[in-house]
């Protein structure tokens, strides 16, 4: 899995690269979790255009930065998730909880 | 049986890309829509998943899977021999993780379950864990 890093204000942009699951599900969340900090990000987007597979270790990666976005008092917004990527968010419900593009 | 193969490899986590990617080749050669078979790729990587995490939780062993085929129905099993389930009912529920990682999502079997159109569990403590799942390929063709 590469990731990519963008700052826009006080918005971090994760451009995931690869098929998320439980081989790289900590190093996404620590890597994403340590550039938030370092910049005093608030605001999180998770781009998953190249993101052509996820399993349910992604919903778990999903969920845990939703919960600390939120308790930052700021927003996440995951964008151009594939059919696929799609389906598993529905099954976990994740679709209901926070914002998708 | 029509056709199968078998695959042993060890718990590592990097193997359950090599393993979904395994059933998958298998299962390309049957009539089957890319949504099924990205469903059989990920419910592959859950039942992996699980017998890393939960059936040798830290420690290494052996995972063997198999893919069969009879007709048009693919049947996948996963089997580890590692320290196997307490309670099944109680690990198939969703979002139940029984890993002390808190952002483990507790939506494997849920997920094994949607994506296939069976699911079974075998588990007997210090003996191991056997997932047994079946589809039958080209369903989304009959249906038109």
């Amino acid at each position: 899995m590469e990731m990519r890093i963008e700052r826009l204000g006080s918005t971090l942009v994760a451009k995931l690269d690869g098929e998320l699951d439980h081989s790289c599900a900590a190093e996404v969340r620590e890597r994403i979790d340590m550039e938030m900090n370092a910049g005093g990000m608030k605001n999180l987007v998770m781009d998953f255009d190249k993101v052509d597979f996820m399993d349910s270790s992604g919903i778990g990666v999903l969920i845990g930065r939703y919960k600390r976005v939120n308790a930052l008092g700021g927003k996440m917004l995951v964008i151009r998730t594939a059919p696929q990527v799609d389906k598993i968010i529905k099954i976990s419900g994740l679709d209901k909880l926070m914002d998708f593009e | 049986m029509d056709n199968y193969i078998k695959i042993e490899f060890p718990s590592l986590s990097c193997n359950e890309a090599f393993a979904r990617a395994a059933a998958g080749a298998f299962a390309a050669r049957l009539d089957i829509t890319v949504e099924e078979l990205a469903d059989i790729k990920t419910a592959v990587s859950e039942a992996v998943t699980n017998a890393i995490v939960h059936g040798y939780a830290g420690s290494c062993g052996m995972i063997e899977m198999r893919c069969g085929v009879v007709g048009r129905t693919i049947e996948i099993t996963v089997s580890d021999f590692g320290r196997g389930i307490e309670d099944i009912a109680l690990a198939m529920q969703p979002l139940y993780s029984g890993s002390d990682d808190e952002e483990r999502s507790g939506m494997g079997f849920t997920v094994m379950q949607s994506f296939m159109d069976s699911l079974s569990v075998e588990s007997e403590l210090g003996v191991g864990t056997t997932v047994t799942m079946t589809k039958r390929a080209g369903a989304d063709f009959d249906e038109k």
